[in-house]
Parts: C-alpha cells; sequence; structure tokens
C-alpha cells in the first residue's frame, strides 16, 4: 500500500516540495481566506477533498483523454466536484458555507489543482493519485493555518474567534494590528515562512556562484 | 480507436459534459430541500437575534421562532395591516421588495416577556456587497429593542464586525424621532456623542454609511404604522424617554 515512492508522493509536498512555500501555487487564495483560522481550516479541507477526488478521477480516465482537449477535460471535472463540495456544505454545514461564501468557488482556480492534475495525475495510477492529492492538500492546508494562526493572533487578538490576548495588554496600550487584517500581511507572513522554510532545508536554496 | 480524431474528441467531450450535467443536477435537486430549509432556518435565527433570542439547539430554531414571533403582517404607508396571512412578512424577498416603488412593509410581532416588540426587515448596500437586518422596537413605537446585521462580503475583522454583539449591543434603547412627519433612524457615525446617534465600526466607514442609509431608508415608510403604536420620540435626539411624554 504505501510503498517508499508512495510514501514520498503522500509526504514530499508537506515540506520539500510543499506547492505553496516551494512551487508558490495557491497564493491567492492563501491571501483571501487567512484572516481567521476557521475558514482557513475549511478551505484547506476542500481543498484536499476536490484535489484528491480529481486526482483520481482524471487518473481514472488517463487513458483515454484526447490530448488536445485535456485541459478541458480537467477543468469540468474540478469545477464538477467543487460544485458539489459547495452543495454538501449549503445542505450539511450551511454556516461554513456562509463565511467561505465565493472562496470553495474560487477552488477552481487554484493553480495547484491543475498543475496537480496535469503534472502528476495525468501519467500515474488511481492509488498514487490519490496519495498525491491528499499530500498536496496537507501542504496547502498547512501553510494556510499557520497563515491564519498570525494573522488571527496579532489582527484580532482571537484564535478560533475566542479571545486569546488578555484584557490587561490592551490597558496597558496594547492594540490589535489592523494590518495583519489586509492581503498584503498574508503575502509578507507567506514570504517570511518561506524564508524559515529555505534557511531550514539547504538543498533548497540555489547556488548563487 | 484514435484518440486524436475530430469523431472522438467531439464524442467524448460531449459524453462528458453530459455526464457531468446528470451528476450535477442530480445532487443539486436532492439537496435542494434541505437547502431551503438551512436559509429559512438561518433567516429565523437572524429574526430571533434581534430580540436577543437563540435557539437551544439548531433542530429547534423552528419551534423557537414559532413560540416568539406571534404573527406577521404586511403594513401600508398608511399604517393599516393588509395582509395577516401566516408567513406572509417571511415570505418576502427584501432584495427586489427593496427596488419596487411601493415596497411591501413586513413587521414580525413578537412578544418577549409578556411585551410586544415589532421586527422590521432592512435591507442595503455596504462596500463590497449587500447588507441586511432586522430592528426590534418597543411598543412604545420609538424605542429600539434590539438590532441584528449581516452581510455577504464586507472585510473580515473590519466592516464585518456588523455582524458581532459588541456593535448591534450599541442600537439598544437608542430611539426613533420625528422630523417633519417622517420618522428619523438614530445616525451611525464616527465619535457619536450625543445620546441618539450610535458609534460606527472603526475602519470601515463606508460599510457604517451604508447600515445609516439602509436604516433610514428602511424604517421611514413605516412612520404612520410605528405613530399608530405611540409614534416616534418627538423631542430631538432625547436620550431619557421619560420626558417624553409618550
Amino acid at each position: 500500500m504505501l510503498s517508499k515512492r508512495n510514501k514520498e508522493v503522500l509526504f514530499n509536498p508537506l515540506s520539500k516540495d510543499n506547492p505553496v512555500l516551494v512551487q508558490i501555487l495557491g497564493i491567492c487564495s492563501a491571501l483571501a481566506v487567512t484572516v481567521k483560522l476557521e475558514p482557513a481550516i475549511v478551505m484547506g479541507l476542500s481543498v484536499i477533498v476536490v484535489l484528491a477526488c480529481s486526482n483520481v478521477i482524471i487518473s481514472l480516465m488517463r487513458k483515454t483523454i484526447p490530448t488536445s482537449i485535456r485541459i478541458i477535460v480537467q477543468l469540468v471535472v474540478v469545477a464538477a466536484l467543487v460544485i458539489m463540495v459547495q452543495q454538501f456544505l449549503q445542505a450539511f454545514s450551511y454556516d461554513v458555507s456562509k463565511q467561505l461564501s465565493v472562496f470553495v468557488g474560487l477552488i477552481i482556480t487554484n493553480c495547484i489543482l491543475m498543475g496537480r492534475l496535469e503534472a502528476f495525475a495525468l501519467s500515474n495510477k488511481p492509488w498514487p493519485s490519490f496519495l498525491d492529492g491528499v499530500g498536496n492538500g496537507l501542504g496547502y492546508m498547512i501553510v494556510l493555518v499557520i497563515v491564519a494562526f498570525f494573522r488571527e493572533l496579532l489582527g484580532s487578538g482571537t484564535l478560533f474567534g475566542l479571545q486569546v490576548i488578555p484584557q490587561w495588554c490592551y490597558e496597558h496600550g496594547y492594540m490589535n494590528n489592523g494590518l495583519m487584517i489586509l492581503p498584503p500581511m498574508a503575502l509578507i507572513t507567506a514570504a517570511c515562512i518561506i524564508w524559515v522554510h529555505r534557511s531550514r532545508n539547504k538543498d533548497l536554496q540555489e547556488n548563487n556562484k | 480507436m484514435n484518440k486524436n480524431s475530430n469523431t472522438y474528441q467531439i464524442l467524448y467531450a460531449a459524453i462528458m459534459v453530459i455526464v457531468v450535467g446528470a451528476v450535477l443536477a442530480l445532487v443539486a435537486t436532492s439537496l435542494k430541500p434541505r437547502q431551503q430549509e438551512n436559509i429559512a432556518n438561518d433567516t429565523r435565527k437572524q429574526i430571533l437575534s434581534a430580540i436577543h433570542q437563540t435557539a437551544p439547539a439548531d433542530d429547534q430554531v423552528e419551534a423557537t421562532f414559532n413560540k416568539f414571533i406571534v404573527r406577521d403582517y404586511l403594513v401600508d404607508t398608511t399604517g393599516a395591516i393588509v395582509d395577516t396571512t401566516r408567513n406572509c412578512a417571511f415570505d418576502v424577498n427584501m432584495k427586489t421588495n427593496v427596488k419596487e416603488a411601493q415596497p411591501k412593509l413586513p413587521v414580525f410581532e413578537a412578544r418577549v416577556d409578556g411585551a410586544t416588540k415589532y421586527i422590521i426587515p432592512m435591507y442595503g448596500a455596504g462596500l463590497w456587497g449587500p447588507i441586511w437586518g432586522y430592528v426590534a422596537i418597543n411598543d412604545d413605537g420609538h424605542t429600539i429593542y434590539g438590532a441584528y446585521f449581516s452581510h455577504s462580503s464586507e472585510t473580515p475583522g473590519l466592516g464585518a464586525e456588523i455582524e458581532n454583539a459588541p456593535f448591534q449591543d450599541r442600537f439598544k434603547d437608542k430611539s426613533l424621532r420625528y422630523e417633519n412627519g417622517a420618522v428619523v433612524a438614530p445616525s451611525v457615525m464616527k465619535k457619536a456623542a450625543n445620546g441618539d446617534e450610535i458609534d460606527a465600526v472603526t475602519g470601515a466607514t463606508i460599510t457604517s454609511k451604508g447600515v445609516d442609509a439602509m436604516f433610514k431608508k428602511c424604517l421611514a415608510p413605516y412612520a404612520a404604522f410605528l405613530a399608530t403604536k405611540g409614534g416616534a420620540c418627538d423631542k430631538p435626539a432625547c436620550d431619557k424617554q421619560s420626558e417624553c411624554g409618550k
């Protein structure tokens, strides 16, 4: 089930080959949904579901897909899955679907999806494709959660909507950083994470000789 | 078979679209009743929030709603009740209603601890999209008992703060007043000083202005209806209800 190669497929995207930190994909949605932790987690889970399912479906279809219309085929599969996720959220988890509003629909435009379908699912069997989808989805989610953690903590003083910065800090002049709530700070936070990640993984650094 | 022939590609695309379309249609129609129930329950929750009530559990929203909201009806600009069919106010789509030349004027009548409250729905524009809300008015016709606001796409942490209790609580006990026979809702503004002004959300000027405009626009046609309940407070900007004599 989990051969050495499959393990790499599943775990590499978490760190060494992280879609957001190393491949710099899916930045746009990382920016939009990371103001608070809860929507970031639901968004991450939705991406994992859509990515794993679409990877499996495309992998099953890979031998029949005509090469000249493969992008359209991928798009139709992804769009159908995203609409289904949206419908299920509206039916079974209405509050969360209200919070995420348009962002679930925007999963379709997430470059990670098309990237994985094109680079992996089209040339691999369903099981490794499934693992690849879960791995990349998790890699994406980890980054979202880290960014959302800092943005919610510093921007609103809360975590999961609960106040964590004690009242006496505010009384002694501490203020929530309104800038953290604005989209540019998501990029700066993500950049800081990339910086830390690269300095810890020497093999990711380009040779500047 | 040649995968790159035109016939194969066209057939492939056609079959795929038909299959996907059928699956999506099936999912959408089978989930539709649940989704509509969720939307209706969500509206009920919002109306209940205006009178500071919450359902004990998600499956008891409708029961709680029916317990507090004794009846709903439509009124006209002269203050007369024109339609008392059950759910006639609940079924008004505020989004299209506010655009009409003569909008329907829905009212929900609630009883909280023996006192009657009139809940009036509102709909307006924020910075990025629509905002809406419900305001509950005491049976004296001018004191605000509670207000609820929500939005579809305001900035989290800024404009989106209108859906949180700290902002909504600022409306409690403020009063409506008359100016030239029209009802004037309290203003939402920066540095509210006067007793009937409401502090805007910091950093969300346009959303706050949207709330202000929505409040004024949606309450204006109810002047005559509220007058039959005791009327708006006639002293300009009064902060002590007892002095009004009403």
